[in-house]
């Protein structure tokens, strides 16, 4: 596989004596589409940070291309940033803005307006440069950023949850387009969100984060279809997380009811967490199952039909199905042995 | 329903004390007296063409430049100290800036007269250390000397409240796009601060050009800037029209040299300055 452009070894960060990173370790592939995901302060942003360059490790070493850049400063770095609020300037029109870096670098005049003008062609925004920044829209001004970090031909591109300011739609269509410009270009993309659709949509790799560690690293298939705990199952994609007995290998007892499963390799009667993704359930006539429950609520969600199902041990399930059970109405549920996923307990959290 | 009375008492106190006056001001400057009958005239303004008296008014707009140029100096690295990010020490910073402010006017100026004096502190201290005597009042630096230091609050406060606001990550993307801390400065932290210096230089200049306890204080009796030139009119020669007519030709200078300033802070906020 292609090499190691940036790793992370050992990253502590410490700010007033809360950890906001605590121990992080982990490598970014030359060309990868990388996303940190998590919720807010789970130290997503701060390590986008250091290997920005905006703030310094506690403790632990920051790699490029194998070179040691923890000490380096941000302006000597090969990497550049998208920043949250797309930080344009103020004074300057478009084309300066665009043009900030390249005129740092002391490029020839005719040189700089033709990668500026290629990279509005990048971003559909011909024919802006005149324009101030302010009477720009939000998407509008997110593409000047995006076009400002990258006409500097920077090896990696951080974004900081680029498109959060953004509608639905618009957010959408930037994504498509920010994946677009990455196979475009063939950098490697770090970008930072709480928003797992839009992870599971761009990425190549997901690292799942949560109060300062690392939860799972995969591709998003795998984020999605074998989260290793609860914690991920439940942030990636809506889940029924519950708990289980393992009773052997390939056998799981979880609601009341033993289920035939494909994970082994757990203890004799240890206890672990189940979780089923909703989708994955599906609807029976109450004798084909022995897990049964009672259909307690039913909302329609377009695709598909989301309903609320109480078993008989209280558990609330959630169920999306095309297929509608009224209110109600008991209904067995089925689930097939590899749509079960067995997590170990977390002890601490 | 507008509540425009509410502006009622200010707009009386306006009348009053502002425009009244204005209009008398106006009058005066238009006008002398000839065998006890008002008559209009333009004299007044010519006298004031006179050599004598051109140079009295260039001497202040010299001395009102150079405190100024003093205060910006001293001023943008304290603003830019203050709007950094330590906080623990910045507040009393601000409140040893602030302090002095407090005090009467005339009172700081007095206190820079003992230091100053022939006898007084600076020199006593030079004396105790087998140094020469210097002569340091009544000169035109001890007039810079008190205008800038009655003078740099105004310099540094709205320079300090501009920089203050400042996203922090423009800087952040500044240093981001290559730019090292000089650069940074030089292209994104100036020009964003030149609202607040536009207004910091108009705040001292203003006063410095207009000034006359300053220049009587530190500058002595005999010394004469065009404030000290337009209070000897009313309190000594009562000559109310000539009074009148330096007073209105150093307004339209003040108004004029506003007008610019703006123009030049709204042309500024488009391209920067460098």
């Amino acid at each position: 596989m292609s090499k190691h452009i940036i790793e992370l070894v050992d990253v502590v960060k410490d700010y007033d004596g809360t950890e906001a990173l605590k121990g992080i370790n982990l490598y970014i592939r030359q060309n990868e589409f990388i996303t940190f995901l998590g919720p807010s302060g789970c130290g997503k942003t701060t390590t986008l940070r250091l290997i920005g360059g905006f703030e310094k490790p506690t403790s632990g070493k920051i790699l490029f291309e194998g070179v040691d850049i923890t000490d380096v400063p941000p302006y000597k770095r090969k990497v550049n940033t998208v920043f949250q609020k797309y930080a344009l300037f103020p004074h300057m029109n478009v084309f300066e803005n665009i043009a900030f870096g390249l005129r740092i670098k002391k490029l020839d005049k005719n040189l700089i307006r033709e990668k500026v003008s290629k990279m509005l062609q990048l971003v559909n925004l011909e024919g802006f440069e005149k324009r101030s920044v302010d009477s720009l829209s939000g998407g509008q001004q997110q593409r000047v950023a995006i076009a400002r970090a990258l006409v500097n031909e920077p090896e990696v591109l951080l974004l900081d949850e680029p498109l959060g300011a953004l509608d639905l739609k618009l957010r959408k269509e930037m994504q498509l387009e920010l994946k677009r410009m990455q196979k475009q270009l063939g950098i490697t993309f770090i970008y930072v969100t709480h928003d797992q659709e839009e992870a599971l949509t761009m990425s190549d790799t997901i690292v799942v984060m949560q109060s300062g560690t690392i939860q799972q690293i995969g591709t998003p298939e795998d984020i999605y279809n074998e989260p290793k705990n609860a914690f991920v199952a439940d942030f990636i994609g809506e889940s029924n997380i519950i708990d289980g007995v393992m009773l052997c290998d390939y056998r799981v007892k979880f609601a009341g009811c033993e289920f035939e499963c494909v994970d082994k390799g757990f203890g004799i009667n240890e206890n672990v967490d189940v979780v089923v993704r909703p989708e994955d359930i599906k609807l029976v006539s109450k004798d084909e199952s022995p897990l049964h429950g009672i259909v307690r609520s039913v909302i329609f969600k377009g695709v598909h039909y989301e309903m609320q199902v109480d078993d008989h041990n209280g558990y609330s399930w959630i169920v999306h199905s095309t297929r509608m059970a009224p209110v109600n109405t008991e209904v067995g549920m089925y689930i097939h042995p590899q749509d079960i996923q067995i997590m170990k307990k977390v002890s601490a959290v | 329903m507008k509540k425009t009375w509410v502006s009622y008492p200010y707009i009386l106190w306006m009348i009053i004390f502002t425009i009244v006056p204005l209009l008398l001001v106006l009058y005066y400057s238009f006008t002398k007296t000839e065998d006890g009958s008002v008559v209009f005239t333009l004299e007044n303004f010519r006298r004031v063409l006179e050599p004598t008296y051109l140079k009295v008014l260039w001497r202040s707009v010299v001395l009102a430049f150079i405190s100024t140029v003093v205060c910006f100096i001293v001023g943008y690295p304290v603003a830019m100290i203050l709007a950094g990010k330590d906080m623990s020490d910045k507040s009393i910073l601000v409140l040893l800036l602030v302090v002095p402010m407090w005090m009467n006017f005339l009172l700081r100026t007095y206190a820079w007269m003992t230091l100053l004096d022939r006898k007084g502190v600076i020199n006593s201290i030079l004396g105790a250390i087998g140094l020469p005597q210097v002569h340091l009042l009544y000169t035109d630096f001890a007039v810079i000397l008190g205008m800038v230091y009655n003078f740099l609050p105004f310099m540094v406060l709205p320079i300090y409240s501009v920089l203050r606001k400042i996203d922090r990550s423009l800087i952040e993307a500044a240093e981001d796009l290559g730019s090292d801390s000089i650069t940074v400065f030089r292209k994104v932290i100036f020009p964003l601060s030149l609202p607040g210096v536009v207004s910091g230089i108009t705040m001292v200049f203003m006063p410095a050009v207009t000034t006359f306890i300053i220049s009587k204080l530190l500058g002595g009796s005999q010394y004469m800037l065009i404030g000290n030139l337009i209070e000897d009119q009313f309190m000594r020669v009562y000559d109310w029209n000539f009074g009148s007519a330096i007073s209105i030709i150093m307004m339209v200078l003040i108004l004029l040299s506003m007008g610019i300033m703006t123009k030049y802070d709204k042309e500024g906020a488009g391209g920067g300055l460098f």
